[in-house]
């Protein structure tokens, strides 16, 4: 089985062909971020605007890439959750390509497709695994015992991890997207000139808060931004990631504890951070746990995770009507009713 | 025999029209919101009645706008999706002229204001004049402004028509053109059937385009302010 996917979720237009048998056939992105950057955050109805012009040319190159015109067996859209006009783009487009093509669609969720992202490379995680699915949209731990069979054991009662990266370097003036800068400059601070809070930690339970810790670096930043003291930056963003990342980490741990998982899945923007993944890899070699990632390009949105799991979803029989939709709010373990 | 498919959801009206030869079929809804749900499923009623699927069709229209941002772009996405699926020309019709062209035909009339109520105390507005042939054509061009910009002088009689959906929102505006041309302006929304003859005349003239040259004209481009 031959599946177009397209994600339009958010800022990033991504197009994938993934095949049941020969698996990713090909894969584009176009990065909207240039063009979010100078307002500061993603523009919902500017992003609207620039999938629509960028979509069917990526499809058309995507399908020539992967020598698939007529070969085609279905197509995927990611339905939700995300900005509605955006979605509402991949889904006209994606829906109507397929009743041309006399095939069925399927919608698929976000962050199930984040989730099945490492099954896209050579060794992928078998089920039952616990996912950590860290961006600039979602924090969450997640129990996964199979397509559609999820249990969100945490998530942020705030701020995602991303969000909080991106929000915390715009305080400090590095700009928007700002998380990687953060992390980049976070490598010349000193460790321990600041600590900052390792929030809901202290207390049983598996979700997370973020925002309190972006506060944390205002008013040390504020504090600090007078006295001409060029380190102190640095110092406050190696403070606050190394926070986030300690907090990160002993969720996970707990989680692996609780569920007695010995499988551990990290997805979504965030999981590119290099001390994240050293903080997991210490973690997980002490639990006698493995920890997989999808390959970089993937950690972010792309389209080749949403044509991977359209296929498991269209192989299940799923399909949806003419009439199709976006779901802007759509909770994960919704999916697991429709089963 | 020539089939085209039209599609308008530019307004809160959802609709299509399938041409079949001579023969025209159109559904239409007034479905706020719901033009998602009800815009394929109308277009594959009309192709199943004619016992056609998608790939028989010589080309399809959508209303390009100015129109609501969202409902430009899924009439515009589907027609994207239907022309790439079915190799054939997409064909972008204003929705003012569909609204002009479909008051001509209503009224026997050679002159029409197009207007749509744009919110944030705009119009999108256009003067259209019949042909010889009895399809409309824009005067200057297509704008976006405040109600009092809209140019009522440049009508060269005092018989002309105003159709839209701007006079409840601009009281102002309606009492202006009813002074100016003797006649109530009449409160229309564009529809699909309409598109057809402009969609046709368009075909003929070669003025098809590919999927992804298929795209909106929202006229309104400045929607956010920079930091």
């Amino acid at each position: 089985m031959r599946i177009l996917g397209i994600e339009t979720s958010c800022d990033e237009t991504g197009v994938a062909v993934y095949d049941s048998q020969q698996g990713l056939l090909a894969h584009l992105l176009y990065s909207q971020v240039a063009l979010h950057a100078e307002y500061g955050g993603v523009v919902p109805e500017l992003a609207s605007r620039d999938h629509l012009r960028k979509l069917t040319p990526l499809i058309q190159q995507v399908l020539t890439n992967s020598s698939s015109h007529g070969h085609i067996d279905g197509v995927a859209y990611t339905q939700g959750p995300g900005l509605i006009g955006a979605l509402l783009v991949g889904a006209s487009v994606g829906r109507s390509l397929a009743w041309g093509w006399g095939l069925p669609a399927v919608g698929v969720h976000h962050l199930e497709g984040h989730l099945l992202a490492p099954m896209l490379e050579e060794n992928p995680p078998a089920f039952p695994f616990l996912a950590l699915l860290v961006s600039g949209g979602h924090t969450q731990l997640i129990q996964v015992d199979g397509i559609g069979q999820y249990t969100l054991l945490g998530e942020s009662v705030d701020d995602a991890a991303g969000e909080a990266f991106d929000k915390t370097a715009k305080l400090l003036g590095l700009g928007y997207p700002g998380g990687p800068a953060l992390a980049q400059l976070a490598e010349k601070g000193e460790p321990g000139r600041f600590v900052f809070p390792r929030p809901m930690t202290q207390r049983p339970g598996l979700n997370f808060s973020f925002s309190g810790l972006k506060t944390a670096a205002l008013n040390t930043w504020q504090k600090l931004e007078q006295q001409s003291d060029p380190q102190a930056q640095a110092d406050i963003a190696h403070a606050f990631q190394t926070a986030v990342i300690d907090t990160l980490a002993i969720k996970c741990r707990r989680a692996l504890q609780q569920t007695g998982l010995k499988r551990l899945v990290v997805a979504g923007g965030v999981s590119a951070n290099q001390r994240l993944r050293e903080a997991l890899a210490e973690l997980s070699e002490g639990w006698g746990a493995q920890v997989y990632y999808p390959r970089l390009e993937f950690c972010t949105d792309n389209g080749a995770m949403i044509a991977y799991a359209g296929c498991m979803r269209l192989q299940q029989g799923q399909q949806e009507p003419l009439a199709f939709r976006a779901t802007p709010r759509w909770p994960l373990e919704e999916l697991n009713s429709s089963q | 025999m020539m089939h085209i498919l039209t599609l308008d959801t530019s307004t809160e009206q959802c609709s299509c029209a399938l041409l079949c030869g001579t023969d025209i079929q159109a559904r239409s809804e007034w479905a706020p919101r719901r033009h998602a749900e009800l815009l394929l499923p109308m277009a594959e009623a009309l192709l199943a009645e004619a016992g056609l699927t998608p790939r028989q069709l010589d080309a399809v229209a959508f209303g390009r706008g100015p129109g609501s941002f969202t409902g430009l772009r899924i009439a515009c996405g589907v027609a994207q999706g239907v022309a790439l699926a079915a190799d054939i020309p997409a064909l972008p019709i204003s929705s003012l002229a569909a609204l002009a062209q479909a008051a001509v035909q209503e009224f026997d009339g050679e002159q029409v204001l197009a207007a749509l109520d744009a919110r944030m105390a705009e119009v999108y507005w256009g003067r259209f004049t019949r042909n010889a042939q009895g399809i409309v054509e824009v005067q200057d061009e297509e704008h976006l402004s405040l109600p009092e910009a809209v140019d009522l002088a440049a009508f060269s009689s005092s018989q002309w028509l105003a159709v839209g959906t701007a006079w409840a929102a601009y009281p102002a505006l309606a009492k202006r053109v009813q002074q100016a041309s003797g006649q109530v302006p009449v409160l229309r929304y564009s529809q699909a059937e309409a598109l057809l003859p402009l969609a046709t005349t368009a075909l003929q003239q070669g003025l098809g385009v590919t999927a992804a040259q298929a795209l909106p004209v929202y006229l309104r481009n400045q929607v956010t302010h920079r930091i």
